[in-house]
């Protein structure tokens, strides 16, 4: 029985079960937030500790032993991928403190979130396929739910392609889980990885891992399913865009990751050729579709889009540096991307706009805000020494010694053009005079102080400060991201500690 | 039997498809509700189809004597009909909702958030 590696998903699910009970009042929904999220931290916290010590943690559900039950198993990339949700969680729990608006919190908008932590948390921890579904499904729910709060004209627009193109996505994913069923007879991650060698016809094998594809693909936002990302992501209030931009394609990637390391890798020649030109048409796209967007979350969309690429870029050259460039991206991507976008909420707060257009003039009054920019900005692009620069130039050098010089080529003029929408923000929003046609000065002035004001800036900071700490310390998380490599290439390893625990 | 009801699976797939890719958004959902269906059957029709052989052991036996139908797909189908109820539900409700909003029900309509 190991206590932390049930925490991370008992601690959301039971802190929404005890927010639901006290519906009517809000204050303790508020402490019960930020409470539960720093404890998820701490529990992942010690989860990656004790994943590190032990190398993978494994647990039985109802001690029947492995195939037969449902486990739960961390190795290092899940452990990692947890405490990333658990700093994330505890940003946007301070950050909504301040930022949600009081219909949203009376509507059950922490409940919502707790929820939708835990579903996160499941996804990274479960080792059974079909379990993976349904924890995909809470996720879901949770955010449908929160996408939709507030119930504008464009809410609801986002909403409707977000939900149709998820649930066509969980129906291929349902469909893909029965066929391997059907074929190998097995739903437990372990035990399909070991069985799926003595399959007679390889073919099937490779249909079935492209349904996969597919479906993940979707939920990861790859090229070409990408389109519901920039529909409506833009679209809820800011904290809940920063917690999906932060969470919810990851754990697509992370699927994808999982699956191709671990199950489908019989074929490598023709899955991860298509997963590569996936990756690079992914990176072009989300960035060139950045470039042409004038709108603060649209543009920080697109490049969710063009991130993934990175990621995906990792996953496909398939070798050991490559997939430790691919967990090193994802670890840097998602405190920065969050990050970006609670500062747009600041800006937000100050101008009243998302539009570049009624943007400006923030570097004059607020040069500390500015500076709080640059760091993520900069940083997404890839310049040293922040955290983005030593990701980039893992997943660069990994494309260069793999000799995919294309590839490699795009992923380096992505960075160009991510510079450039950086620039672009920076100029616009900072840099620029304020337009004549604002006139709502006052916040922006600091006449106008809000009541919880210190609470947008807090989560902007530490996600600041850990994007430079990964930045500085770049050799001990590449060796934490080495360790996960690793894993991930040797699935015997995984296959083992589920299989036959040490008695 | 099962290639009966294989081809059962395939048409409701299409028929599925093709309701989602119709313009009203009610007729969407109907998509959604065949989609899941769809792959509820196929799940059920992958997994082998037994007659009439309950997956129950005699008492003081631990171990089926027969052929048994294998109660592990019903379960995973089960679980996805819950799951896709709960789903389903909140569809019928957000289409409600947007046909409130936006005053139509045509999707495209709705292109606010695609340019």
């Amino acid at each position: 029985m190991n206590l932390e590696l049930a925490l991370p998903i008992l601690i959301p699910l039971t802190a929404g079960a005890v927010s639901i009970a006290l519906w009517r009042s809000v204050r303790y929904q508020r402490i019960i937030a930020v409470l539960a999220t720093a404890l998820l931290l701490a529990a992942s916290v010690w989860l990656l500790r004790s994943t590190i010590d032990q190398g993978f943690l494994v647990m039985e559900m109802g001690s029947w032993p492995a195939p037969f039950s449902i486990v739960f198993v961390s190795d290092l990339l899940s452990a990692i991928m947890i405490v990333l949700t658990g700093i994330i969680g505890l940003a946007i729990a301070i950050y909504s403190l301040a930022s949600t608006p009081k219909g949203h919190e009376k509507f059950g908008y922490y409940p919502l979130m707790h929820l939708l932590l835990a579903g996160v948390a499941g996804s990274f921890l479960t080792g059974d396929i079909f379990n993976l579904f349904v924890w995909f499904e809470v996720m879901l729910l949770a955010s449908f739910a929160l996408l939709t709060l507030g119930g504008e004209r464009a809410q609801m627009e986002g909403a409707i392609k977000y939900v149709t193109l998820n649930l066509f996505s969980s129906a291929i994913f349902l469909s893909a889980v029965g066929l391997l069923y059907g074929t190998i007879g097995t739903l437990n991650m372990a035990d399909i990885a070991q069985k799926v060698a003595t399959i007679e016809d390889p073919g099937m094998v490779t249909v079935i891992s492209m349904m996969f594809m597919v479906s993940f693909g979707i939920k990861a936002a790859a090229f070409p399913l990408f389109f519901w990302l920039p529909a409506s992501y833009h679209t809820p209030q800011v904290a809940v865009s920063a917690l999906f931009a932060g969470l919810l394609t990851k754990v697509g990637v992370y699927a994808l990751y999982r699956v191709f390391t671990l199950i489908f890798t019989q074929d490598v020649d023709y899955t991860h050729t298509i997963l590569l030109w996936a990756a690079a048409l992914t990176m072009l796209t989300g960035v060139l579709g950045a470039a042409a967007q004038f709108e603060f979350r649209r543009i920080l969309s697109f490049h969710i889009v063009s991130q993934i690429g990175y990621m995906l870029l990792g996953l496909a050259l398939f070798t050991p540096l490559a997939i430790i460039g691919g967990v090193f991206y994802i670890m840097h991507h998602i405190l920065v991307k969050t990050n970006l976008f609670l500062i747009s909420g600041i800006t937000y707060r100050l101008l009243g706009s998302y539009d570049l257009k009624d943007l400006g003039g923030v570097y004059k009054e607020r040069p500390l805000l500015a500076l709080l920019f640059l760091i993520p900005a900069l940083s997404l692009a890839g310049i040293p020494p922040l955290s983005g620069f030593f990701a980039k130039f893992v997943v660069i050098r990994a494309g260069l010694e793999a000799e995919a010089y294309v590839v490699t080529g795009i992923a380096l003029l992505v960075g160009l053009l991510t510079l450039y929408s950086m620039i672009k923000i920076w100029a616009e929003v900072f840099w620029k005079k304020t337009p004549e046609h604002v006139t709502d000065l006052r916040r922006l002035r600091g006449e106008v102080k809000d009541k919880h004001n210190w609470a947008y800036f807090v989560p902007v900071i530490g996600l600041a400060a850990c994007t430079v700490f990964i930045g500085l310390n770049g050799q001990p998380i590449y060796e934490l991201a080495e360790m996960a490599a690793h894993q991930l290439l040797n699935p015997q390893l995984y296959i083992e500690a589920v299989l036959e625990p040490q008695q | 039997m099962e290639s009966l009801m294989a081809y059962v699976v395939g048409i409701l797939f299409a028929a599925a498809i093709y309701m989602m890719l119709r313009r009203s958004i009610v007729k969407l959902v109907i998509g959604l509700i065949l989609l899941s269906n769809a792959a509820n059957l196929l799940i059920f029709v992958v997994s082998g189809m037994t007659r009439g052989a309950p997956p129950l052991l005699p008492e003081g036996t631990n171990a089926p004597l027969g052929a048994i139908a294998d109660p592990l797909p019903q379960a995973l189908i089960l679980t996805a009909i819950v799951i896709a109820f709960g789903v389903l539900a909140f569809a019928v409700v957000l289409i409600r909702r947007a046909y409130e909003v936006v005053g139509t029900d045509d999707l495209d309509q709705m292109k606010d958030t695609d340019t």
